[in-house]
């Protein structure tokens, strides 16, 4: 597999296509935006908490394929998660795309999020990945500021 | 008549430069030679940085093996040798500017910090509350942000004039934002984001007629066209090194002589100064009032070899050269079902922006690298231009004169690529 196509796996192809959960959510408990000024990628993620639960979330913006499709199957692999089982994801997911690690060690399942593990190859698309789950943790923290990767 | 035989009399009396041969103009450039992910490397980010000539690099390389020294200091010969060659830039950087003096030509690190001089030199001395700065729609941040910072410190008001959808400056509109309250115009000569030529010499009659000074931040024109201070009749013109195929960390302010005299210094330090008590400082003589603390001395130098080199290629020749070129490209690029260009000006300059229907330009960007071609894609420090056009960013190429049409060929099938992936 070249490094291209492992990059843009076609699940990721496909989610940034078709984004999952891709929606303004009414109602929701918590909302955090993201902004990534190297490229201009801008999303808005909503969270509905059931007690420690994250029991709906979705979200909207613009952004690059990895951008759009980590936020994508961000929603799709938290929904149903307690706030330190997102956390650990987190810490797994940014271990992955960063090279640091391939999630099967003591952490967290990745499951399909292993798709991202081709981002390591590509420094500056780190951010591109990573933009969504920042903006998970300041959901999450209740920091509700607009999370920047600058 | 006169005037043919007067052409035909200066090319006989001076030997007229080598026909424009691309193939031993790529030679002169060591990096062109490598080959990225296996692929030969098509750089086409330009606009951001310019490639070295060797002629450059051996200038470097000349300076730290046997000529370093601090200038404007020492008795000893090296010293003596480092001066000759920094202060011989200058008078090279006047006659490519066609400065009428050589004391009008300021060393600084590059436009931003030239800009920043005027804005904090001369707009710090001239604008008050209630003046104005007009700028245009067009502007780079480095352009946009000095005179925000002195707008808000002095209760002044930025103005800004506005562009049409090919991304041309609407004259009229520009003419009637300036008052009597508009203390300085401050202008792209090029823009950096769409490579849109704006009409400088219109503009400079315009705000003369007012009394307006102008500064043209000339980063993005002086690698492409000739420039001439004298026929601009700008007050103050910023550019670059780097984007000059000198060195990185060098730039230039043009300022007419005049003024710089009336400006106060810029930093305080060594060089700037006549003599210094503790009650009492003079300052020195221009240039040299604004040149405080070691120049990067070896940049210049390597600076005065880029316009040698620039000189002998022959400034005309690559004018005329990426006219072909630019024309070449944005016919190639235009006719892909799919992408727009955004930025179609009447006159342009070495840029072509576009957009990609259902790719984000860092996606393009991405693939396009992985092709061995270097673009630039984002918002190009121009978020102002890109809200304009409604876009979040662009891919841009931009051209040098060492580029080819093959390259462009080379882009134009990367673009496919790109566009079969995401489909």
């Amino acid at each position: 597999m070249s490094e291209l196509s492992g990059l843009y796996q076609e699940m990721i192809l496909d989610h940034n296509r078709r984004p999952r959960n891709f929606r303004k959510m009414e109602g929701a408990s918590r909302e955090a935006k993201g902004y990534n000024p190297l490229c201009g990628d801008k999303l808005i993620l909503y969270l509905k908490m059931d007690g420690d639960k994250i029991s709906d979330i979705s979200f909207e913006g613009s952004g690059c394929a990895i951008s759009t499709a980590s936020a994508s199957i961000l929603t799709e692999v938290i929904k149903g998660k307690t706030r330190a089982e997102a956390e650990a994801l987190f810490d797994a997911f940014h271990d992955l795309v960063t090279g640091k690690g391939h999630g099967n060690g003591t952490g967290p399942q990745l499951g399909k999020l292993a798709v991202f593990s081709g981002v390591s190859e590509f420094p500056a698309r780190v951010k591109c990945a990573s933009l969504a789950w920042h903006t998970l943790h300041s959901a999450l923290s209740g920091a509700g500021e607009v999370t920047s990767t600058e | 008549m006169a005037v043919t035989r007067e052409v035909v009399r200066a090319q006989a009396s001076e030997p007229s430069p080598p026909a424009f041969d691309i193939r031993r103009i790529r030679e002169d450039f060591p990096i062109l030679k490598q080959k990225v992910y296996g692929k030969p490397l098509v750089y086409l980010d330009n606009a951001a940085t310019s490639q070295k000539p060797k002629a450059v690099i051996d200038a470097l390389l000349r300076f730290y093996t046997q000529d370093c020294a601090n200038v404007h200091r020492g008795v000893h010969l090296i010293s003596e040798r480092a001066t000759q060659a920094f202060e011989e830039t200058r008078l090279k950087v006047q006659r490519f500017l066609n400065a009428r003096e050589w004391r009008e030509i300021v060393f600084v690190r590059g436009t931003t910090e030239a800009i920043n001089l005027v804005a904090s030199t001369f707009g710090r001395k001239n604008v008050g509350a209630g003046d104005e700065v007009l700028i245009t729609a067009l502007e780079h941040h480095s352009n946009i942000v000095p005179w925000q910072i002195l707008c808000e410190d002095k209760n002044a008001r930025l103005r800004v004039a506005p562009i049409n959808d090919r991304g041309e400056l609407i004259l009229e509109e520009f003419e009637k934002l300036l008052s009597p309250r508009t203390k300085i115009v401050a202008v792209a000569h090029v823009s950096n984001a769409l490579g849109t030529v704006t009409p400088v010499r219109e503009i400079v009659r315009m705000a003369h007629r007012q009394n307006v000074p102008v500064l043209v931040d000339g980063a993005q024109a002086a690698p492409h066209l000739k420039v001439d201070v004298q026929a601009l009749d700008v007050e103050f013109y910023a550019l670059s090194g780097h984007k000059l195929f000198g060195p990185t960390g060098i730039g230039v302010l043009y300022g007419k002589a005049k003024l710089l005299e009336a400006m106060p210094p810029y930093q305080g330090g060594g060089d700037m100064i006549s003599s210094v008590t503790f009650e009492k400082t003079t300052y020195n003589t221009v240039p040299y009032k604004f040149e405080a603390g070691t120049p990067n001395i070896a940049a210049a130098i390597g600076l005065g070899a880029a316009i040698d080199y620039l000189n002998q290629v022959g400034l005309d020749a690559i004018a005329a050269y990426e006219h072909d070129l630019l024309a070449y490209a944005t016919e190639a690029i235009a006719k892909i079902p799919g992408v727009r260009i955004i930025g179609n000006a009447r006159e342009k300059a070495g840029v072509i922006s576009f957009v990609m229907e259902g790719v984000h330009p860092h996606d393009a960007g991405t693939v396009l690298d992985q092709e061995g071609i270097a673009v630039r894609t984002g918002h190009h420090c121009a978020q102002p231009v890109m809200e304009r056009f409604g876009v979040p960013a662009t891919t841009r190429a931009s051209l040098a004169f060492y580029n080819t049409k093959e390259e462009i060929d080379a882009l134009v099938a990367g673009i496919h690529k790109v566009q079969e992936m995401f489909s």
